[in-house]
């Protein structure tokens, strides 16, 4: 790994709010094709992290560098046009509209000619045909691209903020809590797809409170706490009990009584 | 089954595909509006045979016009999850401004057409401006402006009423003859109009905007989409169809009225959205429902008066329409959540 540059990486970042510090200087890296998970209890600035890096809030220090030229996101806006995108926990689909839409949603595209500079009309076959090379390209079965997104189930909706999330990432692909509302069988449907964005190329952060989905995904693990990173372990050097006592901060002691414990 | 039975039973086959079409049909957004459309329809002609003759459609038609207007920029309204109660006041101002211009202070009609329509804009850039700017709910929003409106009418007015109007003014008044029945150019503008409105909502990503903003603002915001922006284009837009319905209203009354504009208008402007489907809680409604609520409403408003209902009872029926569409619009709501 240490031949590879980091696609992304932050430098002692910081976030106050008022006298609570949310990040006390915290670092961070995202190598190029690996699937970097994040975990940390409540509280501990994952999401403070993750919202610094995708530009939904602005740290008050430090640095964040992307392909390593120096960025400041001064909103989401900004971190997707350099090529990051997020799939939120609260599944930002219009649910109203199908499929197509919404994987063109605030990106539509425009029929050529005067048709389309003038009356400004969409190219919605266009879309549809680009919407489902997309997730034939993820191996999502879909029943059709002009389904309203309400009439999905949970896992097909998240299969599409997934499929719009690896259309448009350049980077990195950034999800927060993927699995969080989902039942057992779409959370499969899930995982592998998570794994197929990694097939693609394109690196993913993960932040998920679920452990065994975390050992299972990803290569790296960072672990955050109390508003900074912790260490950094892999599913191979660590077992989940001690990544879930370095989180916590359980002493040594305290790890090895609950080991024993938990075998008698 | 296995699909092969099916595709080899033929006249099982077609008789699914009948039933699919069927379900099909009767699941697209208009066809619910259209239904009770026909209904209305069908009890005031039983009722009274000077319904159905062409010369009382096409009066309907003219009494649609304005509050078919008003439904234009209070769909689009609705489908951001507001809603308008200025506009009938708001057009009432416009209507006075217009006027006043003309008839008193020597203005050159279409300049005076085009201050009143502005005035209509400001409104509309007003209830946008506090909606997205203040954050303030669109509903006390616009009961602050419609009152800021009528007060302005009265007080720009002194109470007057200004005629006789220049021919400007009442240009989309006139009547061609067409299949043996009156109609006015207002109704042409008026169709004219619900096209173009079907095209922008339907054609343009601003359109798909709008109901996205509606369906869940945060996840509008999430996508990229200045939602913003897109409030105040629309309230700006509605503004400026209510100083379009205000030049019909002119047309048809032939003066400038301090009152008019004030009573059923508005009401019966979120009555047609909403009979045509469209959704108080916002994303999910159709133009062309809206098409067809204003025309519900005229029949009904007609309907009434032919077989000889009180004027004060209409407003009684309005009343409970309004809210048995808002009731079903609340129950179909509920399933879907």
């Amino acid at each position: 790994m240490s031949a590879t540059e980091p696609i992304m990486e932050a430098r002692a970042l910081v976030k106050r709010y008022g006298h609570v510090v949310a990040l006390a200087g915290t670092d961070f890296e995202l190598y190029p094709g690996e699937i970097l998970a994040v975990i940390g209890d409540n509280g501990a600035g994952k999401s403070t992290l993750i919202k610094a890096l995708s530009g939904a809030l602005q740290p008050d220090g430090g640095e964040i560098r992307l392909g390593g030229e120096r960025v400041h996101f001064r909103s989401p806006r900004d971190a997707r046009r350099a090529g990051i995108e997020t799939v939120y926990q609260d599944l930002a689909v219009a649910p109203s509209l199908d499929i197509a839409s919404n994987i063109f949603l605030g990106r539509e595209r425009r029929l050529r000619g005067p048709v389309g500079s003038v009356l400004r009309m969409l190219d919605k076959r266009g879309m549809r045909r680009e919407a489902a090379r997309h997730f034939a390209e993820l191996k999502i079965g879909l029943p059709s691209i002009t389904q309203a997104v309400e009439n999905l189930s949970g896992g097909q909706r998240q299969g599409v903020a997934v499929a719009r999330a690896s259309a448009w990432g350049r980077r990195l692909v950034i999800m927060d809590e993927p699995t969080a509302a989902l039942g057992v069988k779409e959370t499969r449907q899930v995982l592998d797809l998570i794994r197929e964005v990694r097939e693609r190329g394109l690196p993913v952060i993960l932040i998920s409170h679920d452990m065994p989905h975390v050992f299972e995904l990803a290569d790296r693990i960072h672990i955050m706490r109390l508003g900074k990173r912790v260490a950094v372990v892999t599913p191979q050097s660590h077992t989940m009990p001690e990544a879930v006592a370095i989180m916590t901060g359980a002493s040594q002691a305290e790890l090895e009584q609950a080991m024993t414990k938990e075998e008698p | 089954m296995t699909t092969s039975d099916l595709t080899s039973d033929q006249p099982r086959g077609a008789l699914w595909a009948t039933v699919g079409l069927v379900r099909r049909v009767l699941a697209a957004p208009t066809v619910g509006p259209l239904l009770a459309l026909l209904l209305t329809v069908g009890f005031f002609s039983v009722r009274s045979d000077n319904f159905l003759q062409a010369q009382n459609l096409s009066l309907v038609l003219q009494q649609v016009m304005v509050v078919g207007v008003l439904a234009i920029g209070q769909t689009l309204v609705i489908l951001t999850a507001g809603i308008d109660l200025s506009c009938g006041t708001v057009m009432a101002f416009g209507q006075i401004v217009m006027t006043k211009l003309a008839v008193e202070s020597g203005v050159d009609p279409i300049l005076a057409i085009l201050l009143g329509m502005l005035a209509c804009v400001g409104f509309g850039i007003l209830n946008g401006g506090l909606v997205t700017a203040v954050r303030l709910p669109a509903f006390i929003v616009t009961l602050g402006t419609l009152n800021i409106a009528y007060a302005l009418t009265h007080i720009y007015s002194n109470d007057e009423t200004y005629f006789p109007l220049p021919s400007e003014l009442l240009y989309f008044g006139r009547t061609f003859t067409l299949f043996g029945a009156d109609f006015t150019y207002g109704v042409v503008l008026m169709l004219v109009l619900y096209a173009v409105a079907w095209f922008a909502l339907t054609q343009t990503a601003w359109g798909r905007h709008v109901y996205a903003v509606g369906d869940d603002p945060e996840a509008a915001r999430l996508t990229g989409i200045k939602t913003g922006r897109v409030l105040l284009s629309v309230y700006t837009v509605a503004g400026l169809t209510y100083g379009i319905a205000a030049l019909l209203l002119v047309s048809r009354t032939e003066l400038g009225d301090p009152l008019a504009g004030q009573s059923t208008e508005n009401l019966d402007a979120i009555t047609a959205v909403v009979l045509g489907g469209t959704s108080l809680f916002g994303g999910r409604g159709t133009i062309i429902g809206t098409l067809i609520g204003a025309v519900i409403v005229g029949v009904f408003r007609n309907g009434l008066t032919l077989i000889g209902v009180e004027v004060i009872y209409q407003y009684l029926v309005t009343g409970i329409l309004v809210i048995l569409a808002v009731s079903v619009d609340q129950l179909t709501h509920r399933r879907r959540q």
